[in-house]
């Protein structure tokens, strides 16, 4: 059964505990946030999502969404949690006050996310897109159309969507045809055909505001020539009001793998009405604004995925009887032992819990340094945390999807053939889950990202924000009897990730080819070295508060043996990586391409 | 007309509560607290009857601990208007809150107390009836419905054989039963307003109230586990077992 919880204390512990919320609170923006708050804030959230997301996300599956002429119907129940969901504040959560938003940390707003998209991935794409569109729009457009669509948009009464993918062009954005042709009055005409829409139509908001890529007459041919347009669904009237329908219809929508409640959405769009977004032909710098801030939220997705799967898995293992402990019988009074006890199904289990605390720790630290990034007072505060979340955006967004569904997966295994079956919904989570990995740029994109946009300007400068902390850790460490072997592991993955580094900055320079064939296991090893670091830091904080008695004792200790678990079981992949690395191109290019 | 809801910390419903391994209690340390639910339900029904126009001001009350702030925080993002903690490390008993109560009430004057029926941590089901009488006013415990108009409260109780209405003078004491209403969820803005109204604190003594416990606790212990079940062969041996193992008949 999905079955959820959110995970409160692990929150307040990666908040409060092995991160420091200070770096927040110390900012003017947030100068009336505290933890108090932040939890507060979580706790109703947590509500929120677990009893009204949760009870909605196997039925949505089932039911899907309709589209009957021209309108998408969302499933039962959606339309009502929208509008709780709306009315609670939480679409203004991390919005900026100026525009009617409660103006709170993005920190605490990825962890809202985290728990959307546990209880329900689909529900989660709406107000998803909306907060992608609004980062473009804030960005990029005129101090007109930020004030006729922002407060609207904040409030979810508007809802939003991001218009890329043409049939013939999803990654190479460069093809695309949707043309826009200049009017007198300063506005925009397109034409032309977008697929794989998410939330392009829907019954949820009383508009929708599409940011469309296109192209203007006069543009240069490729990515350089691509401009970025705001086509609302429904004109506004002079008040502001939505008025005469636009010409954008949604002429079909997918029946896909999973995220069935979500709306993917063929638009066509004819002589619609728009808006420049930014400078002509730049659209692809306000697009890179919009498509950051998803990547972290896609990251997210995958991160809820594993939580809720290790819960539903959890739950199951306890309950289910089948086989008698290798050590002999733990629970003789029943007919057999609960899989729980078995070392395989622990395995599972293991693996599930480490993917998502380590990616919680983790996404909390990106986050953070994203609002510093956004807050901070000092330029160069400003711009160390830019370039840290550069680096880590395709990490979060790839490690996490990729995580994300190894914990569905194995939620599927725990559950046995009854996980393959639709009764106990966790097959739900292998379908749902799949997506991640494919759009906001599929995570072989997120791996080319990183080897070729974020290691090499200024000579590697986007790296110090992970490496430098990592060095030091491990120096002030080394003789730290609370860590033990853990630091020499550390140090092992480390120095595996900085001599692949150098290798792919080495020969990728020579033979761009070679950085393309090391990109994925690259991404993954500056993941794991990564989530190494903080589970190390998360034996230092949780050691010696695990020798004070009480319920948090059982806390802290679950900690440090999840901590081994991670650098005995998952760390030695680093090894592994390393060496394909190492071995280059060759063999992965050698055939022809008519020899396939 | 002004509306006073004690609100109660216990731990959260969705957790198994725990013995202490000395024996002396339930482990709270750590464990997640909540608000007790009955009285998130009176806190949601003096914000409907505030919303109606009916009452004027809500004031919500919670005797305990320091982080019975965190409590009545939640009753003021639910609507409460203002609160007031009376703070006491002392496992205080249902009178001594009762009796906490009666000096609030001499302080606040309101027309009319809305308590929940019980607390799921030691589901005692006593606050109420001693409040009314140690004040004695009326009372309307365990309601699913209250209806206040011209100085009276039409109070519907969920009772053993079906539903019972009762008109309450006001001042009176309503405690809620579980259908009275379905509580909102705190809303974003209204959990950061709730930062911003007032919470005073006092301390019994300030009352007057002596919160010394009366009861002694012998000892807590979990229930025995029950035994696995087995199945009967026929209606024969089913009562042959009832009468010479169970001897119930
Ligand atoms: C359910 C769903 C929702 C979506 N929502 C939206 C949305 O809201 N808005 C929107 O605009 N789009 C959306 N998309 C589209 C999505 O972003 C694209 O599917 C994705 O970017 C991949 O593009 P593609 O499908 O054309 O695959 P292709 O670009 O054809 O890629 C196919 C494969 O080739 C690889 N590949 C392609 N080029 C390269 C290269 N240069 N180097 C290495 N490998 C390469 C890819 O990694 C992939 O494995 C959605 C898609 C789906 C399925
Ligand atoms: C589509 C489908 C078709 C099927 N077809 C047939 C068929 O034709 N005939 C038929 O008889 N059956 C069939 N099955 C049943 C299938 O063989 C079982 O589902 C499978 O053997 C697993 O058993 P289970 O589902 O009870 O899982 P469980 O045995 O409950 O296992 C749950 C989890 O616990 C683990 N586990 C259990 N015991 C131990 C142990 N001792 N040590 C370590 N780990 C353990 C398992 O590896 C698994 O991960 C089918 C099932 C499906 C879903």
């Amino acid at each position: 059964m999905q079955t959820y919880t959110p995970p409160l204390r692990d929150m307040k512990f990666v908040l409060t505990e092995l991160h420091d919320f200070s770096r927040l609170t110390t900012l003017d923006a947030f100068s009336e946030v505290d933890a108090d708050l932040a939890e507060t804030v979580l706790e109703e959230g947590g509500k929120f999502t677990s009893e009204v997301l949760l009870p909605l996300n196997v039925p949505g599956d089932r039911e899907g969404c309709r589209l009957e002429n021209g309108v998408v119907t969302t499933p039962k129940g959606f339309r009502d949690a929208y509008r709780q969901f709306c009315e609670g504040g939480w679409s203004a959560l991390s919005a900026p006050p100026e525009f009617g938003g409660q103006g709170l940390p993005e920190t605490i707003g990825m962890m809202l996310s985290e728990m959307i998209c546990a209880t329900n991935l689909s529900f989660g794409l709406y107000p998803g897109l909306t907060g992608g569109a609004m980062v473009a729009l804030r960005k990029y457009g005129s101090d007109e159309l930020k004030a006729l669509y922002l407060p609207k948009m904040i409030s979810g009464e508007w809802s939003g969507s991001m218009c890329l993918t043409e049939a013939h062009c999803g990654t190479d954005l460069g093809l695309l045809r949707t043309k826009a042709v200049p009017q007198e009055d300063g506005t925009y005409r397109l034409s032309g055909a977008k697929i794989f829409i998410s939330a392009g139509e829907h019954d949820l908001s009383e508009n929708i505001i599409h940011l469309v890529l296109a192209r203007l007459p006069d543009a240069p041919a490729g990515i350089k020539g691509i401009s970025l347009f705001l086509v609302p669904k429904f004109l506004l009237r002079a008040d502001g009001t939505p008025g005469e329908r636009n010409g954008v219809l949604c002429t079909g929508i997918e029946h896909k793998m999973g995220i069935k409640a979500s709306a993917t959405c063929q638009l066509a769009f004819d002589d619609a009405k728009g808006w420049l977004v930014g400078a002509p032909h730049k659209g692809m710098q306000a697009m890179f604004a919009m498509m950051n801030a998803e990547r972290l939220g896609v990251g997210i997705q995958g991160l809820g995925i594993a939580e809720v799967s290790y819960q539903s898995a959890v739950a199951y293992a306890k309950e289910r009887l089948q086989g008698r402990s290798l050590a002999g019988a733990k629970y003789p009074a029943l007919p057999a032992d609960p899989i729980v006890v078995h070392p395989d199904v622990r395995r599972m289990l293991m693996t599930m819990r480490v993917n998502a605390e380590g990616c919680r720790a983790l996404g909390a630290w990106v986050a953070m340094t994203l609002d510093v990034a956004e807050h901070a007072a000092d330029e160069r505060q400003r711009r160390d945390a830019e370039d840290f979340v550069a680096l880590m955006t395709p990490v979060v967004k790839a490690l996490f999807t990729d995580l994300g569904f190894e914990s569905a997966n194995l939620a599927v295994q725990t559950y046995g053939g009854h996980g393959y079956i639709a009764d106990h919904g966790v097959e739900q989570f292998v379908r749902d889950s799949r997506i991640a990995m494919i759009y906001e740029g599929t995570n072989g994109i997120q791996a080319l990202d990183l080897v070729g946009r974020k290691l090499p300007p200024h000579m590697g400068r986007n790296l110090r924000g992970l490496f430098h902390p990592i060095a030091a850790f491990i120096a002030e460490n080394k003789e730290n009897p609370l860590l033990g072997e853990m630091v020499t592991g550390l140090e092992r993955a480390f120095g595996a990730l900085q001599l692949a580094t150098g290798q792919i900055a080495e020969r990728g320079m020579k033979d761009p080819e070679e950085a393309g064939a090391a990109a994925t296991d690259y991404l993954r090893l500056i993941g794991l070295v990564s989530l190494a670091y903080l589970w190390a830091r998360t034996v230092a904080v949780a050691v010696p508060k695990s020798f004070a008695a009480g319920p948090d004792q059982a806390f802290y200790g679950a900690k440090i043996a999840s901590a081994r678990f991670f650098y005995d079981r998952v760390l030695p992949e680093s090894a592994s990586l390393y060496l394909k690395i190492k071995a280059g191109k060759a063999s992965m290019m050698a055939l022809a391409d008519d020899a396939f | 007309m002004k509306v006073l809801v004690p609100v109660k910390r216990v731990i959260d419903f969705n957790i198994k509560p725990r013995v202490k391994a000395d024996g002396t209690g339930v482990e709270t340390a750590g464990v997640k607290m909540s608000m007790n639910p009955f009285d998130e339900i009176a806190v949601e029904e003096a914000v409907r009857l505030k919303e109606k126009g009916i009452a004027t001001e809500v004031v919500a009350v919670s005797v305990g601990v320091q982080q019975a702030q965190d409590t009545l925080r939640t009753a003021m993002a639910m609507g409460a208007d203002r609160a007031i903690l009376v703070l006491t490390d002392v496992a205080v008993e249902p009178l001594a809150v009762a009796k906490i109560l009666k000096a609030l009430v001499a302080k606040e004057n309101p027309d009319l107390m809305l308590l929940g029926k019980q607390a799921i941590d030691d589901d005692m089901n006593a606050t109420g009836q001693m409040l009314a009488g140690l004040l004695g006013w009326g009372q309307g415990t365990f309601a699913s419905k209250i209806e206040i108009a011209d100085g009276k409260a039409t109070v519907t109780r969920e009772i053993d054989g079906g539903l019972e209405t009762l008109t309450l003078a006001l001042p009176a004491i309503v405690t809620a039963d579980l259908r009275l209403n379905e509580p909102r969820y705190a809303s974003l803005p209204n959990i950061m307003k709730a930062r911003k109204k007032p919470l005073e604190t006092i301390a019994p003594a300030d009352l007057g109230v002596d919160v010394t416990p009366r009861l002694t606790i012998v000892s807590v212990a979990e229930p025995p586990a029950r035994q696995q079940g087995i199945k009967v062969e026929s209606a024969a041996d089913l009562v042959a077992r009832l009468r010479n193992e169970a001897k119930v008949i």
